[in-house]
């Protein structure tokens, strides 16, 4: 199944769906999804490079790499490959604006 | 330790490594701290999916099933039992005398040891290639995570680049899976490949699986390539350019690329409790000093992919060997290992046969455009390294500090191979006089809340 983001889901498609926000928008993910694949399923990246023009999505998937840094709206960022997306989660491609 | 409490036993990773490790000490009446950074002790090779998920062990793990059914329910069993703690989702993030600083869900914790095992594995071996920092260019070791926990390709149109087992495997279950594979490049040609033949028949059902797997992805397979660019708009990858063995230039439009040489050992940890490093000039990479146990000194045991490059059957013996040399420093009791040292040699000499036969690109490294990015974390790029060699020198630290190249966030993992080749090229010497970049704690980002909250 081709997903309006950059992941096509291949297998474990009847799972229950949850609900999550980036960037204050509603999204729908599926229950079990790290927040990368749940991310990746309706866009096409994580987050914006600090050092260049380009968006970055992830690169290793094992904790390793930590190109997949999001930011959270209360403030604590987390590693979205080893992190599963829980209902109502909101995230930000952009830091807070409170960020220093 | 004291006469009458029983040593404490820490074991980091649980892998094959790990998990055999661990059931070896318990087995000799010890009760093993494991601490791991997955949900779910397997390892990156046996890596579970979350909870719900429903395909069978056969469609995740094929021909390796039975073995990754066999550590996942040994683990389970000895968790629940409470023959070991398990501290799941933790990452040690630093290490000294006794101590291991561990970061968890809920926050940060000390754990001591009296002797530490080491199982913690390796990520993947990756070389630049010019436009690698945009989106949808992955490991290939993330391509297999994606499938296997997930269930998912990162991409609609997928091409792989690299060399090794995980090359073909991975091209092999993604189509297998039912992604769209554009091509699988190769840059080792059909004439090196044969040349490790003698090594890669020390295990010829091995070697043969892995020519089944080849035949699968049919005329998506080139070897012998050679690695132009990675075109990108503003969204993340395009296509692939690439010149086939001819010297044909090619382009094949993608928007997911999976990168990846074999394996780099993960040797953060072993760095820190001060583990003595040789270069392995096969591998191409420094892997620690251990004896045929896996005995690294001072206490600290080393076990699997981030000792040796023997993938996960070596890693089971290699975690047994090393609890076995733990047990019999400790003065306790343990059983016969002359089957599994001999094992151990065999797997060896394929491992050997795998480095000759999928090497690292070293002389297309060397060649890298100055505008070619080489540290992803922070865009540090070729042309920086190598004018810092001007200013500076030949030395490893010295060109880390003035170029920022394995500074980022990822701790040099992806970058250090890289760049060490570069100072080598540059500066007219080898990679073992480069030097390797010394590891820092902390070995994963923590957030500051957590140093501060320990006290």
């Amino acid at each position: 199944m081709i997903t309006a983001g950059r992941i096509v889901r291949l297998a474990e498609r009847d799972r229950s769906v949850v609900h999550f926000f980036i960037d204050g928008e509603m999204r729908g993910a599926l229950a079990g999804d790290t927040v990368l694949t749940a991310m990746l399923a309706s866009g096409q990246a994580l987050r914006k490079s600090e050092f260049g023009p380009e968006p970055r999505a992830g690169f290793c998937l094992m904790g390793a790499c930590q190109d997949c840094w999001v930011w959270q709206d209360e403030g604590p960022r987390l590693r979205a490959c080893s992190t599963l997306v829980t209902e109502g989660i909101r995230l930000r491609t952009t830091p807070p604006e409170s960020w220093p | 330790m004291s006469e009458t409490a029983p040593p404490r036993v820490v074991i980091v990773g649980a892998g094959p490594a790990g998990i055999r490790a661990a059931a070896t000490l318990v087995e000799a009446g010890l009760h093993p701290v494991v601490i791991d950074e997955g949900q779910r002790a397997g390892g990156q090779i046996y890596r579970r999916p979350p909870a719900g998920f429903t395909r069978t062990a056969k469609q995740l793990y094929g021909s390796e099933a039975a073995k990754a059914c066999t550590l996942h329910a040994l683990f389970d069993r000895l968790a629940k039992d409470g023959r070991l703690s398990h501290c799941a989702a933790s990452s040690v993030i630093a290490a000294q005398d006794g101590r291991l600083h561990v970061l968890g869900e809920d926050g940060m914790q000390v754990v001591f040891y009296d002797r530490l095992i080491l199982a913690t594995g390796a990520s993947d071996r990756v070389a630049p290639v010019p436009g690698w920092q945009c989106a949808g260019v992955y490991s290939l070791g993330a391509a297999q995570i994606a499938l296997k926990a997930q269930g998912v390709a990162l991409g609609r149109r997928i091409v792989l680049i690299g060399s090794g087992p995980l090359l073909t495997l991975v091209g092999a279950q993604l189509v297998k899976g039912g992604a769209d594979v554009a091509a699988v490049l190769d840059t080792s040609p059909w004439r090196q490949q044969l040349r490790g033949l003698w090594g890669l028949a020390a295990r010829p059902m091995v070697a043969l699986r892995g020519l089944v797997l080849r035949a699968r992805l049919g005329s998506r397979y080139h070897a012998g390539v050679t690695l132009e660019r990675i075109e990108a708009d503003g969204r993340g990858a395009t296509a692939m350019r690439w010149r086939d063995a001819g010297g044909r230039y090619r382009l094949t439009l993608c928007d997911m690329i999976g990168m990846g040489w074999h394996l780099l050992a993960e040797t953060h940890l072993a760095d820190l409790t001060g583990c003595a490093f040789d270069y392995d000039e096969q591998w191409r990479q420094w892997l620690p000093k251990i004896d045929e146990m896996g005995r690294a000194g001072n206490g600290i045991y080393l076990a699997g992919d981030g000792a040796r490059l023997l993938g996960a059957d070596g890693a089971e013996i290699a975690g047994r060997l090393a609890a076995v040399a733990c047990l019999s420093d400790l003065g306790l009791p343990t059983p016969s290992l002359r089957a599994g040292l001999r094992k151990l040699a065999r797997l060896e000499r394929f491992s050997r046969g795998l480095a000759c036969a999928f090497p690292w690109p070293a002389e297309t490294v060397r060649a890298l455009p100055d505008d070619a990015i080489v540290c992803r974390c922070e865009n540090v790029i070729a042309g920086a390294v190598r004018e810092s060699v001007e200013r500076g020198g030949g030395e490893a630290n010295r060109v880390k500090s003035l170029s920022r190249v394995g500074m980022g966030r990822c701790q040099a993992r992806y970058c250090q191979l890289a760049a060490v080749e570069l100072v080598a090229a540059q500066a007219g010497c080898t990679p073992d006089a480069v030097g390797r970049f010394r590891g820092q704690a902390p070995v994963r980002p923590a957030p500051i809340g957590a140093l501060l909250g320990e006290g």
